[in-house]
């Protein structure tokens, strides 16, 4: 971007860029590509991929059964989005004012269970929401329910673990957008007249979007391609995308069918990135970065 | 003075967060077979978990895909950052190299998948590192960019006015200036391949587990108290190394 | 730059493609091998691919010490899974994989399995005569019994408080049982009772009957706890589930108040059988491993350990009659047990089974 030097290697952009670009086209791209391609084709019969170009995965996967799904996956990714904002935006802030030395242990604190395995926090929910479990034990013991309430295997559940999983990825970028504020706007803001309240919405608010747009990305995204969660804490009730799309490539060997699920989830991703993009430009007026 | 109001979500985070891993360090205790009875404390989960040869094998795999999977991620990831800041405007390029961290890791997967069959390559832990890799070049570039982009160049400059060759001063005045992003970066990758379920499932052959693989199997047949025990070894890990990488490199302060 | 980045990228995809494609396996029909029986185990390793705990844990070590074989264990969960792995393309890296009778036959259709080299296989004799007239192999070609047996209701007596005896006791359960019930979620056992209860094959490839099958499990579904082929034991023993859809061996039974029983509309005959892999490199070792499994006292060990019964006649009549009257199910003699209908690869109807399982568990 310096055009003051004279001599610019002509070697140079290509080592650099080169090996990774080959890279990612040979082990994303390509593979990316492929997925695509399937969508055409027809299953075998026992599974693979027979090459007659057909329609017919498009029109199935537009079943109103197939769309609930997919519709009630985005519901599903989407409160867990709107709960980890919930949580996540007070806590952030919260972190952001601490002194530095508690400031530092809260953040790594937030960070240490997202370093146990990610399978075991799950297995853990089902230990606590379980008929049998602390959950339905302690409100038992209380005297406050006679019998177990039904906490597994329900789409609270499913929201439960997913939050659990994701909550840490929406703190991270929020505190790292409110640590950023200048604390001279907030004063301002109120020496001019303004309530708490107004502040918050008029001046913190906004400036921090750009960090709770990455934080919703964030959680939103895996959210909704997670199978792991649906299957051991949805217990196969609550009908979720990713686990569509596991069960069309491992068990039920329809290739073609599940890539056309792939591409639906990418759609809905790319409608979110681009209003994001959109969010992000006309909000904070600084241009988004990513 | 909105502190006041944020305090509760605050506590409730916590709470939240730690809930479930105190049971499952408690849990990892008893001695019961269920974990809805306390049958009087043990250690004796921890003895198994060491006995267990599964595991061994698990972490052992696991560890050799994440060391050079970070390796290779963090080469390709910071010669490609590079190459973005200073040799395009495209934000296609830019969008391409950070695409593998926003795309959701079954999407990926099942690409690979795809691909590795395609190709009728063999699966085996060559398979899911270099399935790693590309998520975890995605971090690291991203980390780099970041870092770059705060970067000054006139270091640079002066070394190329003084007479240095492009490589030389990539070597001696570039990276170093840039070390803390890329070990930030590389530490990132790593994280994630360590605990790298997803991915890991669809591209791994038939003999080689890793730990995640291990653990998927051991919950989907049910409780086994031995998960609890691995559950706690894994947090003392994960805090130590997390404190000691902190102290080393100020982490933290990579989130600004 | 943009023509320097595209020679790069040729570059490396030629060079991935080499790479990746050597090691694959050549493609084309070869010629059945000549297999020697002499070969020199000690030099050759197996990967073995089973349902968890199916198998005694020591096998591979004893293996070991009798032919100086290494062998690799790897667990699967369904069938589906590990054919799913099989027919990826590629080299899969499993030798001998235990997967049940009509998934050997799709296999074999699909020019997958070695046949079985029956002078290498000396314990074959042990079988029952009826386990080598079995519809999806007859004669054993292709695969080799290990464990047989029938699908059937397993239930708490105390819990249910009735004995089940048809399949419409988990299709339509009595409403004290909603969402205490489980059904098996694989694609043959899934569809078995609703195919049982209306009276069909469990074989058919009829798209009518195939319907009426679906509409039947799709009204099922709401009063199901989940569709479970691993935990559905924990599950009864814990009291969270009161009646399940089981294999008969995997009913645990050694629960005082847990029975197990056929249903009246008749059930299936399933048969988890042991295939060898074209693509092994060490065929003779597989043999060797199968026949080794077959010798009675290793064969017995199913019988004792996970209440399964074997086809090995001599295994079988060396059970301990103590054994036998506790797990009624292990008497069931050949005889009965054909009298169930044997599952068999559905052709061309296969991919509408699968279809109909996503569309019910989708729901």
């Amino acid at each position: 971007m310096r055009s003051l030097r004279r001599v610019r290697p002509r070697a140079e952009p290509l080592v650099l860029l080169g090996p990774g670009l080959a890279y990612l086209l040979v082990f994303m791209v390509v593979p990316l590509g492929l997925i695509l391609s399937y969508t055409i084709f027809q299953r075998g019969r026992f599974g693979g991929i027979v090459y007659e170009a057909t329609a017919e995965n498009f029109t199935r996967v537009a079943d109103p059964l197939y769309v609930d799904v997919l519709v009630h996956s985005v519901q599903v990714a989407a409160l867990t989005t709107v709960a980890a904002l919930l949580l996540g935006y007070p806590t952030a802030y919260v972190i952001a004012k601490l002194p530095p030395k508690w400031k530092t242990l809260a953040l790594i604190a937030v960070v240490l269970p997202f370093w146990t395995n990610f399978l075991i926090r799950t297995y853990a929910w089902i230990v606590l929401l379980n008929s049998q479990g602390v959950v339905n034990s302690a409100l038992g013991d209380l005297g406050l329910i006679d019998k177990p309430l039904e906490l597994l295997y329900t789409d609270g559940a499913v929201i439960t673990g997913l939050l659990y999983a994701y909550l840490p990825l929406m703190i991270l970028p929020l505190y790292s957008a409110i640590e950023r504020l200048d604390p001279q706007l907030g004063e301002a803001s109120a020496n001019l007249g303004a309530g708490p309240v107004r502040t918050f919405v008029s001046v913190t608010l906004p400036l921090t979007l750009p960090g709770v747009l990455t934080g919703c990305v964030f959680v939103f995204v895996p959210s909704l391609g997670n199978f792991v969660v649906p299957e051991l804490l949805g217990g196969g009730q609550s009908a979720m995308v990713g686990t569509l799309i596991r069960d069309q490539f491992l068990k039920a060997r329809d290739w073609p069918f599940g890539s056309v699920l792939v591409l639906c989830v990418v759609a809905v991703l790319v409608v979110l990135l681009m209003a994001q993009a959109w969010a992000s430009r006309r909000y904070s007026g600084e241009g988004d970065r990513a | 003075m909105r502190s006041r109001l944020a305090f509760a979500p605050f506590w409730l985070t916590y709470l939240f967060l730690y809930a479930p891993i105190a049971v499952l360090v408690v849990m990892s205790f008893n001695a019961a077979d269920t974990p809805y009875t306390w049958g009087g404390f043990t250690t004796s989960w921890y003895g198994e978990l060491a006995r267990d040869e599964k595991i061994r094998e698990g972490l052992v795999n696991t560890l050799i895909v994440a060391a050079g999977s970070t390796v290779l991620a963090t080469v390709l990831g910071t010669l490609l950052a590079v190459g973005i800041a200073r040799h395009t405007r495209s934000k296609a390029l830019g969008a391409l190299a950070t695409l593998p961290a926003i795309l959701p890791d079954l999407v990926l997967a099942i690409g690979l998948l795809a691909f590795y069959s395609a190709v009728k390559a063999t699966l085996g832990l060559h398979s899911i590192l270099a399935a790693h890799t590309v998520f975890g070049m995605a971090f690291v570039a991203t980390v780099v960019r970041t870092r770059l982009s705060h970067a000054d160049t006139s270091l640079e400059e002066a070394s190329r006015d003084l007479g240095a060759g492009a490589f030389t001063t990539f070597v001696r005045v570039t990276l170093p200036g840039l070390m803390p992003g890329i070990v930030a970066g590389a530490l990132l990758a790593f994280t994630l391949s360590i605990d790298e379920f997803v991915i890991a499932f669809f591209t791994a052959g038939p003999k080689d587990p890793t730990l995640p693989i291990v653990i998927y199997s051991m919950v989907r047949f049910g409780v086994t108290p031995e998960i609890n025990a691995l559950a706690t070894v894994l947090l003392v890990v994960s805090f130590t190394a997390v404190v000691a990488v902190q102290r080393v490199t100020r982490l933290t302060d990579a989130l600004r | 730059m943009l023509r320097l980045s595209a020679v790069t990228i040729t570059a490396a995809l030629a060079l991935f493609s080499a790479a990746a494609c050597g090691g694959g396996s050549a493609d084309g029909p070869a010629a059945p091998d000549a297999l020697d029986a002499n070969a020199d185990l000690s030099k050759q390793t197996l990967t073995l691919s089973n349902w968890a705990g199916y198998m005694p844990e020591d096998l591979p070590a004893k293996f070991k010490d009798k032919t100086g074989a290494e062998v690799t264990v790897t667990e699967h969960a369904t069938n589906e899974e590990i054919i799913a792995k099989l027919t990826a393309g590629g080299d899969s890296g499993v030798d001998v994989a235990f997967v049940s009778g009509q998934f050997a036959q799709a296999l074999a259709e699909q020019g997958l399995l070695e046949p079985i080299h029956a002078d290498l296989v000396p314990n074959l004799k042990n079988l029952y005569p009826e386990a080598t007239k079995l519809a999806y192999d007859p004669g054993n070609k292709i695969s080799v019994p290990y464990t047989w047996g029938t699908t059937g209701l397993c239930y708490r007596k105390d819990l249910t408080g009735y004995e089940p005896d048809s399949w419409n006791d988990l299709l339509q359960p009595k409403p004290e049982l909603k969402k205490k019930i489980t059904m098996l979620g694989t694609e043959r056992w899934m569809l078995l009772p609703a195919q049982k209860s209306l009276g069909f094959s469990a074989n058919t490839q009829d798209e009518g009957e195939l319907a009426k099958a679906k509409e039947l499990l799709v009204k099922a579904k709401p009063n199901l706890l989940a569709f479970d082929d691993t935990t559905f034991g924990d599950r009864l023993k814990s009291g969270e589930a009161a009646l399940v859809e089981a294999w008969d061996g995997w009913c645990p039974t050694t629960e005082k108040n847990i029975a197990f029983t056929v249903p009246k509309e008749g059930s299936d005959l399933w048969v988890d059988t042991m295939v060898i892999l074209k693509s092994s490199k060490n065929k003779e070792a597989a043999h060797a491993l199968i026949d080794y499994i077959l010798d009675p006292e290793v064969h017995a060990w199913a019988a004792q350990n996970i209440m399964y019964k074997v086809p090995n006649k001599a295994a079988m009549e060396s059970l301990d009659a103590k054994l036998v009257a506790d797990y009624p199910h292990l008497e069931m003699s050949p005889a009965d047990l054909l009298k169930q209908e044997s599952l068999v690869d559905l052709g061309e109807a296969a991919p509408v089974y699968t279809r109909i399982v996503t569309e019910v568990t989708a729901r």
